[in-house]
């Protein structure tokens, strides 16, 4: 695998930053009552789809969930399109039609934000179908969390990604939470890395906070799907900043000093402090992407709210193709 | 009598139908919240109560084994749930959105709903299914679903949709009694209107339509949330000299056909009014049946008004315009409505 270079280094961070202010910006939005509905905010799990879709292309493809705004930008969706689609605006990227929960760029390969948890899974298996199926050299990429890997899919798809030798990689963002439900409560496994062990194919736990770790685990995990070896899965333990939707008071959580500890790590800034040690870069240009990308996020809310609803016949078009 | 919220109701009803039956108890997603979190079971506190809130307090009372977490797993605790009803136990699962039944419903189309039949009158499935229905929470196309006609077209089922508090606590109780598997569908804008409601145990028949406003010229029939349009229509209507019936059917399977035909024998016009998908559904079974069984009392063309065919938009002006409206209504029926004024 390529080592990341000071260039990439320089996108990552970028990325990073871009989802950690548009997620914090949100949640002053959604504070203030600017934006309807229900809004999973992704701050505090960065690495995770920044590490993963650093190694993807737009042809390559990805399964998000309902806590999709980082996935969508780690993918490289347009921060106005986004926002103006949170906004339900007719700029949106999906005209205002989807909203949060089901932003989607099929042109970025991102097949949509999801409100049903796990369904994703077989939606990743058909993209990678597609992939083998044409001879392209392209994976598909399945995110979810650990909730999510208690739906029947989970195992049906990994079963099915197994047997075909698809070119998948599920990603799972262990943030110890399904809403306020812990993992430990609701898994028998005590990871969730070691259940592929029963459908042969690998399976790792990385540190989620750590950039670089999931980055490491994805780039080998791609590569081997890329030439045609199979697919595999890495668990990424990470957490949430925010509640598990805007206006969870989150009661369930502290329960010890160890969790909390891990609770208090800021990947964001991890990633910062490690390039700039490894000089990949500077103090200086880290400030400068952190202003700049404050000021796209700034002006993506510009454009929402300066965007118009959408027309009023837009509610009867796009259920069918013509 | 106490002024209650819809979602309150709900609760009460819940904890009378436990405290009478030891064999009812609650499963779903966070119905307690927080399972398995030490500081909480130490203080013997839920943290969620539903993601609504609706079964908060339920869980501390009855316990752990009463008030159930369940893993993200609906095909598999709803599959329980009929499997506990058809061995003995009174399940009141809790299926967070009704859209979610996508990933469960097996254990309700080709399991639970045909049981009996296939057993030969054997089986008893006392199952009672939570679920919230309905757009104008702004939470888009996967989160909005009204699907209470899809259950209701599945022989083996009962379908409730109630519109008032008082209805939700005494239809609730109905259908936990019910030795029938019953979909209990909550429409989520509701759960903040307030009512009176009865503090003690009392029950409400399922089928049974509720007459809302008596009137001669014009009837009409309705459900859930769609109930306050209708009366909001009658109010209008009643400003131009037209006299409407407002008939909130409570249950859309089974329907009441009685109050409906006989609604319709009086006032000779109707319009239905649906916020589900505007075919192969409630308002086209309604306007069918009446057609069929009271054609000569009819005085003109039944209306019917319903969402559009398509999924729910999130844009809060799309999403308003897809949710029937008095205005909508009033202008959708302007034939029946002109036609009548005319005849006058
Ligand atoms: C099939 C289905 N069941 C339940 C829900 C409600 N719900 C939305 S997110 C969520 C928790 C998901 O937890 P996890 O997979 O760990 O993802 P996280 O929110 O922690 O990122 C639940 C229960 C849903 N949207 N879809
Ligand atoms: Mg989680």
């Amino acid at each position: 695998m390529k080592k990341l270079t000071s260039a990439k280094a320089k996108e990552v961070f970028e990325k990073m930053s871009d989802i950690r202010n548009f997620e914090n910006t949100l949640h002053d939005i959604f504070a203030k009552g600017e934006i309807p509905g229900f809004v999973h905010l992704y701050a505090g799990e960065e690495a995770v789809a920044v590490g993963v879709c650093s190694h993807l292309t737009d042809d390559d493809y990805i399964t998000s969930t309902h806590r999709g705004h980082g996935h969508c930008i780690a993918k490289g969706c347009d921060l106005k399109g986004m926002m103006a689609e949170i906004y339900g605006k007719e700029t949106g990227l999906c005209k205002g039609k989807g909203g949060s929960m089901h932003i989607a760029d099929l042109d970025k390969g991102m097949l949509g934000a999801n409100g049903i948890v796990g369904s994703g899974f077989p939606l990743a298996i058909g993209a990678g179908l597609r992939n083998q199926y044409l001879e392209t050299k392209d994976v598909a990429v399945c995110f979810f969390g650990d909730g999510a890997a208690n739906e029947g899919n989970f195992h049906e798809s990994i079963n099915m990604a197994a047997i075909w030798n698809l070119p998948v990689v599920f990603i799972n963002e262990n943030n110890t939470f399904a809403e306020s439900t812990p993992q430990h409560y609701s898994s028998a496994s005590k990871t969730i890395a070691e259940r592929t062990a029963a459908y042969n194919i690998p399976g790792e736990k990385v540190d989620g906070k750590d950039f670089m770790a999931v980055y490491e685990a994805a780039g080998k995990a791609i590569e081997r799907a890329r030439k045609g070896e199979g697919p595999s899965l890495i668990e990424c333990h990470t957490y949430r900043e925010y509640g598990h939707f805007e206006g969870d008071e989150q009661t369930y959580k502290y329960d010890s000093d160890e969790e909390n500890a891990f609770h208090e790590r800021d990947d964001v800034k991890e990633f910062r402090d490690y390039a700039i040690k490894k000089k990949l870069f500077t103090e200086k240009v880290a400030k400068k992407i952190e202003e700049k990308s404050l000021q796209d996020v700034k002006d993506a809310v510009e454009f929402a709210k300066e965007s118009p609803a959408p027309q009023p016949e837009a509610l009867y078009t796009d259920v069918f193709a013509d | 009598m106490t002024k209650m919220a819809f979602m309150n109701a709900i609760n009460q009803a819940l904890d009378q139908a436990m405290e009478k039956d030891d064999k009812v108890f609650l499963m779903g997603e966070d119905i307690l919240g927080g399972a398995g979190v030490k500081h909480l079971e130490e203080k013997n506190e839920d943290a969620w109560g539903g993601c609504f809130g609706v079964t908060k307090g339920l869980g501390p009372k009855y316990g752990k084994k009463r008030v159930i977490d369940t893993p993200l797993s609906e095909q598999s605790y709803m599959g329980a749930a009929v499997g506990a009803a058809v061995t003995g136990l009174r399940p009141v699962p809790e299926l967070m959105f009704s859209d979610f039944i996508g990933v469960s419903f097996d254990s309700l189309l080709t399991q639970g709903s045909k049981m009996r039949y296939m057993f030969g009158g054997k089986a008893k499935l006392p199952l009672t299914v939570r679920t919230t229905v309905g757009a104008g929470a702004s939470a888009a196309a996967q989160h909005s679903g009204a699907y209470y006609g899809i259950f209701a077209s599945i022989p083996g089922i009962k379908v409730v949709v109630p519109s008032s508090p008082y209805d939700a606590k005494g239809l609730l109780l109905s259908s936990i009694e019910e030795d029938n598997i019953v979909v209990f569908c909550e429409d989520k804008t509701l759960y903040g209107v307030k009512g009176e409601v009865p503090e003690e145990y009392y029950t409400i028949p399922l089928g049974k339509a509720a007459v809302k406003r008596e009137g001669k010229d014009l009837s009409i029939v309705t459900i859930g949330k769609m109930v306050s349009v209708a009366l909001d229509v009658a109010d209008k209507l009643s400003d131009q000299g037209v006299d409407v019936e407002v008939i909130d059917l409570r249950t859309v399977a089974p329907w009441d056909e009685e109050t409906v035909i006989d609604s319709v024998k009086k006032t000779g016009r109707l319009i239905v009014i649906d916020e589900a998908q505007p075919h192969n559904n409630t308002a086209t079974d309604i306007a069918a049946t009446v057609t069929d069984k009271a054609f000569d009392y009819l005085d003109g063309p039944i209306k019917r008004v319903t969402a559009p065919n398509t999924p729910v938009p999130f844009a809060t002006n799309l999403e308003q315009a897809y949710i029937p409206s008095a205005d909508r209504v009033i202008e959708e029926a302007a034939e029946i409505i002109d036609d009548l004024k005319n005849s006058k």
